[in-house]
């Protein structure tokens, strides 16, 4: 039966198999357990692997890769602390929903349950933070593990898997048999959305008077950008879109009214709360968007489509259950609106837009400049969207800066604005914006990350320099933990307790730039940003490091404060916009 | 209490009892009772699960073990259309004179002496919760040295099985 130029090591097998599911980049650091593997690799003509300097950076590297291009991405690491540094990539992915495979190696089976050194069940640990995940002990597992692992990562609901391989198993010899086909008979996505229901949604849309398109990730996951603007401009019905599906639908679009939730624009978040109707779309009635739960929406039906079924129902009750993929059920909707406009029946929600229109008008986003003429955060990050234009890609870490890339950068593509949106992972945005650009080597590819987040992750500028991945950061630099800090003012009477980290004094950034080999800049006064950034785009032999060093006082507005309703949103301290709220 | 019986059939892969159990505690789920063996099949594995819920949860726990890859089907079963046992062995007090007793209890429920030594009597009885739990409230007056429960397990009732096409079936 075994053919001989089948016999090879589980390695070989595992390096094989990677090759075979069209693997080209390994993010990853060898180790004892995964040593075995990292042999073939050396000589495979076909995967690029790039060593980096932290597992986590691996991790987000391959989120950053696969959040860029929609293809899986993939990470290595060895046993025991290789793989428990995973862990927070690997939750990350989980919530957002990213297609992403990590590899670990594991102690040879005979040792795992001793304690061995460098042991960790990370199958075990990471259970509840994988869509699934894998321990392979015999070698001739190894390809329908990966087959498979492959598989669930990218179909239905993405998200992450985790395949650990035994020691023995990489080392001992194996033949190597594909499997024909994918046999997995507890896992059987729905994609295709019940005819029924899109009748019914149909109905409901050209019967109400103030719907809103609640968009989330899942339309950008889903690839289904186009067939939104399609069904947006054929209805006229407004748009939000979450932190999640930022680029989703053009920011220039007139019918975009911007980010809903706690940092969202008064016109999304007043629609939302106004509306008649929601059609939910790859959404989840995050905390973050919703606020307070029972005074979500309170005379909105809702129509919600997932292609995960324990999304709808989950936070909100539906009226109409769509399960299926966010681009299969558009397209259809589109279909079914098309006839029913054909037959004369459309929907009217001109009164609504006047009311939205007015909105629009009397509370644009915007921010205060400095009363002493430090440089303003927002500015930064405003002339930094303006100037790098909409096809450039925005990685952003977690706290301020973030929800300011997300409201002042406009987003015109799908894929262009990768951030850590459910775990809030700071560290996330300098290996991120790694794996986006060696997924997207001609795009220009910027970190926007604060002080404190690009403390956590910045040893991956050495990766970045010497794989030739010239990523550009931006810190926005204010000195301090700043949306804790911002919590402390409004929260806990301006009580900073240990949110100051003195990053205007250490670490000086130029210096770590360079010691990194990268081009380091530091810039303090509004006048230097916009020459500043020119200056970044125009070096691309070498990743670029912008220490923007920033107001420490700005604070990101709106904001629906934790746990109340979205009815209680402020446009700055103590100043909530009227409009008619539901009684 | 309101209770639901699930009847999960699971590819018996190891692993699969830590990942139902870890999926019940960190949604925060009640198991009351859980039962696993295998079936006919022998790469498939019956668990039979009691939890405790009130009715909007439910269909969060059953869309949630969907999701898990190793689950391969879950049907609802309520105990009109359904058989649903649960097996106890009791140790009770019994000595020279508290004998005859426990032995006429144990007559009435139908249950079985499987040991006996001079202080004791361990009993083994199956039946549905309530006929248990009526056995052991007429035991308990003589003093319930050791309980050990099965936790129920259950089969619908007629020709159907279930892994026949859609019988009652919550998989969305």
């Amino acid at each position: 039966m075994t053919a001989p130029d089948n016999a090879m090591t589980g390695a070989a097998s595992l390096v094989k198999a990677l090759e075979k599911v069209g693997v080209d980049t390994v993010f990853g650091i060898p180790g004892g357990a995964i040593l075995p593997a990292y042999d073939p690799m050396m000589d495979s003509s076909k995967i690029r692997h790039i060593l980096v300097r932290h597992e986590q950076g691996a991790g987000h590297a391959a989120e950053g890769y696969a959040s860029a291009t929609g293809r899986v991405g993939v990470c290595m690491a060895t046993s025991g602390p290789g793989a428990t540094n995973l862990v927070t990539p690997l939750a990350d992915a989980y919530m957002d929903s990213v297609p992403i495979v990590a590899i670990t190696g594991q102690v040879p089976s005979k040792a795992i349950g001793t304690d061995a050194f460098q042991e960790a069940d990370i199958s075990g640990i990471t259970q509840p933070i994988t869509k699934h995940n894998f321990l392979v002990t015999d070698p001739a597992d190894i390809p329908r593990a990966v087959k498979e692992a492959f598989h669930l990562a990218e179909t239905g609901r993405p998200g992450p898997v985790l395949v650990d391989i035994s020691k023995d198993a990489l080392q001992s010899t194996t033949t190597f048999n594909w499997p024909k086909g994918i046999d997995m008979p507890g896992y059987k996505p729905t994609v295709k959305p019940h005819s029924r229901q899109i009748r019914d949604a149909a109905r409901m849309i050209i019967e109400a008077k103030r719907p809103v398109l609640y968009i989330g990730g899942g339309v950008i996951r889903s690839r289904g950008a186009s067939q939104l603007y399609q069904l947006a401009e054929m209805t006229g019905i407004p748009v939000v879109t979450t932190l999640m599906a930022r680029g989703a639908f053009p920011d220039s679009h007139r019918l975009n009214l911007g980010m809903p939730g706690m940092h969202g624009t008064v016109p999304a978040v007043a629609a939302l709360q106004m509306s008649d109707l929601l059609i939910a779309i790859g959404t989840r009635f995050d905390d973050r968007v919703t606020g307070k739960l029972d005074s979500f929406a309170p005379g909105a039906k809702v129509i919600h489509a997932d292609i995960d079924p324990a999304e709808i129902g989950k936070n909100r009750r539906v009226d109409v259950p769509i399960v299926g993929d966010a681009r299969l059920v558009m397209a259809e909707l589109i279909d079914v609106l098309a006839a029913e406009h054909e037959a004369g029946r459309i929907g009217d929600y001109g009164a609504w837009w006047r009311t939205l229109e007015d909105l629009q008008e009397r509370f644009p986003l915007g921010y205060d400049l400095p009363d002493d003429g430090t440089l303003s955060p927002q500015y930064v990050i405003e002339r930094l969207g303006k100037i790098s234009g909409p096809d450039s890609l925005f990685a952003a870490g977690v706290g301020q800066h973030q929800m300011w890339a997300a409201q002042f950068i406009d987003y015109e593509n799908p894929g262009t604005w990768l951030n850590s949106g459910g775990l809030g992972t700071m560290g996330y945005a300098v290996p991120a914006a790694m794996g986006a650009k060696v997924g997207r080597p001609d795009a220009t590819v910027w970190a926007i990350d604060g002080d404190g987040c690009f403390q956590m992750t910045n040893q991956e500028l050495a990766t970045c320099t010497i794989n030739e991945i010239p990523i550009k950061v931006a810190i926005i630099n204010n000195s301090s933990l700043g949306m804790v800090r911002q919590w402390q003012t409004l929260f806990y009477n301006e009580r900073y307790s240990n949110t100051d980290l003195h990053s205007h004094s250490f670490p000086d950034f130029v210096k770590l730039a360079d010691a990194y080999g990268c081009y380091g800049f530091n810039v303090d006064s509004p006048d230097q940003v916009d020459a500043t950034i020119e200056k970044a785009l125009s070096l691309n032999d070498a990743p670029v490091v912008i220490d923007f060093r920033v107001h420490r006082d700005a604070m990101v507005w709106p904001m629906v404060p934790a746990g109340t309703s979205n009815d209680e949103i402020t446009v700055a301290r103590d100043l909530a916009p009227a409009w008619d709220r539901m009684e | 209490m309101n209770t639901t019986t699930l009847s999960v059939l699971v590819e018996n892969k190891p692993g699969v009892l830590a990942r139902i159990a870890g999926l019940f505690s960190r949604r925060g789920f009640n198991i009351e009772s859980l039962a696993v063996g295998p079936t006919e099949d022998p790469d498939i594995s019956r668990m039979t699960i009691v939890v405790s819920v009130a009715s909007l949860p439910l269909e969060q726990v059953t869309k949630q073990l969907n999701k898990l890859v190793n689950v391969i089907k879950i049907v609802e079963l309520d105990s009109s259309s359904s058989v649903q046992r649960e097996l106890v062995f009791v140790k009770v007090r019994a000595n020279a004179t508290t004998r005859s007793d426990v032995l006429e209890i144990a007559q009435m429920f139908r249950a079985r002496i499987v040991d006996v030594a001079p202080e004791s009597l361990t009993i083994e009885s199956t039946g549905t919760r309530d006929k248990l739990d009526a056995l052991l409230e007429m035991l308990s007056a003589h003093g319930i040295l050791e309980l050990a429960q099965s936790g129920i397990v259950a089969l619908g009732r007629g020709t159907r099985s279930i892994t026949d096409s859609r019988p009652r079936s919550l998989s969305a």
